[in-house]
């Protein structure tokens, strides 16, 4: 049922990049994600490391899902015509229950 | 049994009678969001939930700023742009989105 969540659980293991509501971009591997779609990367990096002090001592961090604008996906991890039919699966689903 | 139970469901796969069924007509189609901050996005739409979370290929961001000249009082949009090959995008940003976009009209 939840798209997103089931979306991302396959993208574990791969790179990508989160920018989050404070314009602040942060690029790691994705370990693990959970249904509100928080997030936890590893080897994170941050494009300005100058600017952010803070970001060179950790290594990895969990995102609150509701902090994230957008996530730049890594396009060749991504097949669009699942996600379409997925897509319809649940609108359909979500309209039967109505 | 008795006739008067519960109807099978009216709703036909191609309706366009909930919101949100606008929104999947428009899948694999190009795409406009307006989202807050001043900003919007055009892409192709591959996915979409309740909540308009979003996952969009070949976007473009533009960013728009409105800075008024202090002596002439004139707004001056200043826009930057953006691309991406593929991108998630949080509904909680999502102001609006409107289908695929017509050459001609």
């Amino acid at each position: 049922m939840p798209l997103f969540h089931t979306f991302f659980k396959t993208l574990v293991g791969k790179e990508m990049t989160i920018e989050l509501k404070n314009n602040l971009l942060i690029h790691g591997t994705l370990i693990s994600v959970d249904q509100f779609l928080n997030i936890k990367l590893d080897k994170i990096s941050v494009p300005d490391p100058d600017k952010y002090p803070q970001f060179l001592s950790i290594k990895n961090c969990f995102v609150r899902g509701s902090v994230i604008r957008y996530i730049h996906l890594p396009p060749s991890e991504v097949d669009p015509t699942s996600l379409q039919e997925a897509t319809r699966k649940e609108a359909m689903q979500s309209k039967m229950q109505q | 049994m008795a006739t008067s139970e519960e109807q099978p469901p009216t709703t036909q796969p191609f309706t366009l009678e909930d919101p949100l069924d606008l929104i999947r007509l428009s899948l694999d189609e190009r795409i406009y969001v307006k989202l807050r901050n001043n900003r919007e996005l055009r892409g192709r739409l591959h996915a979409y939930d309740q909540h308009l979370n979003m996952i969009l290929g070949d976007v473009e961001e533009v960013r728009t700023q409105i800075e008024v000249d202090e002596e002439t009082m004139e707004e001056i949009f200043k826009t930057q742009k953006r691309n991406f090959p593929m991108l998630y995008v949080r509904g909680d940003g999502i102001i609006l989105m409107s289908p695929p976009e017509k050459p001609t009209y």
